[in-house]
């Protein structure tokens, strides 16, 4: 493996080839803020939380930075009017939903998002996907899934390999950053029983 | 069907087929496209075949169900060769006088021809047509005069000679060439130039590489890929295999929505009839290429036009982008490099091997070549499928060819590029079109949609429409998309119902922003355009709507009320019968009120009032007048006054 220098807010950074810049700028203990991102998992890209500002060839260019490979001579930004801007509206749409969660609570008071700028919509659920990709990437079951799509997409557990395979797991559970999956295992668990 | 082995075979075949059919003998061309079948074309081929039959005239007339010609507003649309006279919405009742007048006695029927609505002139051949002769139909017009289903009338107008001219007189270097010659860009969407992406795939080291037909057509009113699939599959089949040997590949697939089922059976019917002959599968015409397609129906879902997310459903995953960092030329469908082009862009490629990247360039602007086709819908005289050269203007469009807006009404935006476009105001109808020309006026070619509005459309109202379309169409992956789209939406449904706040409309600027700048596919980053482009030029309506709670379109139902003026109303009870409401009060010689808690402001009463009273009106931002008094309400009419 090769290794490549890349810029990341200033500081040289080596990475090797392969890395995202996400996974570059941990390596040099430079945080960028994720809600979809687990080590483990592959590459998701659902939250745009880590987006970053990239220049390439002398143009500037938002890319998201869990799934964005980090080259040669790459400048990285990762704070920036513009993402910050972008970081906080984010946060406000999703606390939309799960008004209560401590991680996106953290991450409101450092962006200044108001929790309150979008109405209620309760689901608890932030479709980061890491209970989903967790049970199929880790533990290759396929227990719970994500069902319809747009707005409407939720995750649900498949009861017939739920009941089977998850009592003893409950791996994905501490994943979770909201209480949204528990609660959908709970009515799984009345289903199954049913 | 005998396998062909070279392209002396092919050509010695054509020469066979023509030779079998005799020019002069009449033959009665029948559109079996998706839009004139709908209007009856079945029973009218059906009532042709009983006739012919019991006229005695099987052997001396031959007919065929066709593709779509284009004017589907007049459908169902008949070509009798090869006088090539052309009948408007034909009924089977037409069919035994079309026989004997004209198949018989070489007669026109007059009645059945197209009228000129202004002029009153009558029109007996297709070319003589306003809608079609302002149009440049490289592409549709061998849609009425080849059977849809037969590879033999394929082959007679010239069909697959463009394939063995690639396979055994060109290089692939020579065909990318000629491709990037033409500046043939991707007519689905985008307008990414095709040479361009085929030559990052034929250049990509992996040696099993992918071509794919996009055939999920999803713009609401967007129907011209459809027509081109049903109507002349052989084209797109032709146009794939090209593609395929300039690249490298060798498996190709056909991506089409479930709901167009007569595309799925011409097309498969249409690689059936191709294997048989060699043209496709192994050893394609002696040359040593091989080439196998493969259809693929999709399962409804608009975000799957969407190349990457085409490509994962086409894998027998959920239909959902991933990001675009490194090109599916490069790394496409299981993870090989991957042309993926539009049925239209597919369309164009025989042409420009067969006639040359120079006759292509003819047509067009400087950056955008060739033709276009569009769906011309909404308000406007001459629905149906048109096909112009890039760079015509939107007012030759509207009005030239679609024949302008009915009904008197004045036209108010054309919206292009569907959900992903933006509406196009007046002032800008002599804006060339396009790819670059459209962005720059913040819509979008994109595959081709047209949807011309009336003064009667609220602009609030359709970019409302659009969002709410793209809310259940978003795969919901990520967050600017699937939750912008829900907060837009929601702002936008509660100005239409006159719950706007002053602050809506910042707020809707800076959640399109983000879902620009943020989202992970095309479809989150183009779902604002409808909303950016109506703000940017009616943005007076967007004030309108939450300042005086009006809708100057008189549209949005919780802003409007009927009424009916008192001077003006005759009681002759029409509107008070016709209301499904039960809400207007009045009688014989009675002035007829409504009554505005029980009105559903269904406008019935509005569209029954007869135009001489005129009586009824709609009204926005304004208060109800109150009804008149019970006592002045008896109608003392003038000419029993005497």
């Amino acid at each position: 493996m090769s290794e490549i220098l890349l810029q990341i807010d200033g500081k040289e950074v080596k990475a090797k080839e392969g890395m995202t810049v996400l996974e570059a700028a941990k390596s040099a203990g430079i945080s960028i803020p994720t809600l979809c991102h687990h080590e483990k998992l592959e590459p998701y890209g659902g939250c745009r939380l880590c987006i970053v500002e990239v220049e390439v060839r002398g143009w500037t260019q938002l890319v998201v930075s869990c799934v964005y490979l980090a080259a040669k001579n790459l400048i990285v930004r990762t704070r920036s009017e513009k993402v910050d801007r972008i970081r906080k509206m984010i946060l406000e749409l999703l606390l939309a939903h799960a008004p209560d969660a401590f991680e996106l609570q953290d991450l409101a008071k450092e962006y200044g998002a108001d929790k309150n700028r979008f109405e209620k919509e309760a689901s608890f659920c932030i479709h980061c996907g890491l209970c989903v990709r967790y049970c199929a990437e880790v533990k290759k079951k396929n227990a719970v899934g994500f069902v319809d799509r747009g707005t409407r997409k939720e995750i649900s557990f498949i009861p017939g390999i739920a009941s089977k395979e998850c009592w003893n797991c409950k791996e994905c559970f501490p994943l979770c950053p909201t209480e949204a999956l528990q609660a959908a295992f709970v009515l799984t668990k009345a289903l199954a029983s049913f | 069907m005998p396998r062909i082995n070279s392209p002396e075979e092919l050509e010695k075949l054509r020469q066979e087929i023509l030779s079998r059919s005799d020019p002069s003998k009449p033959c009665i061309a029948i559109c079996a496209g998706a839009g004139c079948l709908a209007s009856g074309a079945g029973e009218v081929i059906a009532a042709f075949k009983t006739e012919i039959e019991k006229q005695g005239l099987t052997t001396d007339v031959n007919t065929k169900g066709t593709g779509c010609p284009g004017f589907c507003e007049r459908g169902p649309v008949v070509i009798i060769y090869p006088e090539e006279i052309c009948y408007l919405r034909v009924k089977p009742d037409d069919v035994p006088e079309i026989i004997s007048q004209t198949i018989r006695g070489k007669k026109v029927v007059d009645r059945l021809l197209y009228v000129d609505p202004t002029t009153g002139e009558k029109a007996t051949h297709e070319s003589d047509i306003p809608f079609y002769k302002n149009q440049k139909r490289n592409l549709i017009s061998y849609n009425s005069k080849i059977d849809s289903k037969s590879i033999d009338d394929y082959l007679a107008i010239g069909g697959y000679s463009a394939l063995a001219k690639v396979l055994f007189k060109m290089t692939a270097e020579q065909v990318l060439e000629e491709v990037k010659k033409s500046n043939l860009r991707g007519r689905g969407g985008g307008g990414f130039p095709a040479g361009n992406k085929w030559e990052g795939s034929r250049n990509a080291p992996d040696p099993i590489k992918y071509v794919i037909v996009n055939a999920d057509e999803g713009d609401p009113g967007a129907f011209m890929d459809r027509a081109l699939l049903e109507g002349n599959p052989q084209s797109i089949l032709e146009g794939l295999t090209i593609g395929a040997y300039a690249i490298g590949s060798h498996e190709g697939y056909i991506y089409v929505r479930q709901e167009y089922p007569l595309a799925v059976v011409n097309v498969n019917i249409a690689i059936r009839q191709a294997e048989e002959y060699g043209l496709l599968g192994k050893n394609i015409l002696g040359s040593g290429f091989d080439f196998t397609v493969k259809v693929h129906q999709g399962a409804g879902a608009f975000v799957c036009g969407e190349s990457t997310a085409l490509m994962t459903a086409l894998e027998g995953r959920a239909g959902e982008p991933r990001p675009k960092y490194i090109r599916s030329n490069i790394v496409g469908l299981w993870g090989r490099p991957t042309v993926l082009n539009n049925v239209e862009t597919w369309a164009n490629v025989p042409l420009i091997i067969n006639k040359g990247a120079d006759w292509f360039t003819q047509f067009g602007t400087e950056k955008s070549k060739g033709t276009k086709i569009f769906s011309l819908v909404g308000k406007i005289t001459n629905t149906g499928l048109v096909e112009v050269p890039m760079g015509i203007t939107l007012r030759d469009i509207i009005y030239k060819i679609g024949g302008g807006i009915p009904g008197g009404k004045k036209f108010k935006a054309v919206q292009t590029g569907g959900p992903s476009g933006g509406c196009i105001p007046e002032k800008l109808l002599d804006l060339e079109v396009g790819y670059d020309e459209l962005t720059k006026a913040g819509s979008m070619m994109g595959s081709g949609g047209m949807i011309v509005m009336d003064e009667d459309t609220c602009m609030v109202d359709v970019a409302r429409y659009f969002l709410n379309f793209l809310i259940d169409e978003s795969c919901g992956k990520c967050t600017p998309c699937r939750e912008g789209i829900r907060q837009m939406l929601k702002i936008l449904t509660n100005i239409t119902k006159g719950k706007g706040k002053e602050s809506d409309i910042e707020l809707l600027e800076e959640l399109a922003e983000v879902a620009i700048d943020a989202s992970l596919c095309a479809l989150g980053k183009s779902a604002p355009n409808p909303l950016l482009s109506t703000l940017r030029y009616f943005r007076d309506e967007y004030e309108a709507h939450v300042k005086e709670k009006r809708c100057p379109a008189l549209s949005c139902k919780e802003l409007i009320a009927y009424h009916i003026d008192p001077s003006k109303c005759q009681a002759c009870m029409i509107c008070l019968k016709k209301c499904p409401a039960e809400a207007i009060e009045g009688g014989k010689n009675r002035i007829h009120v409504i009554d505005q808690e029980k009105c559903t402001k269904c406008g019935t009463c509005f569209e029954v009032c007869p135009p001489r009273f005129g009586a009824v009106k709609k009204i926005s931002g304004e208060p109800v007048p109150a009804p008149i008094p019970e006592e002045k309400r008896i109608l003392t009419r003038k000419s029993k006054d005497k």
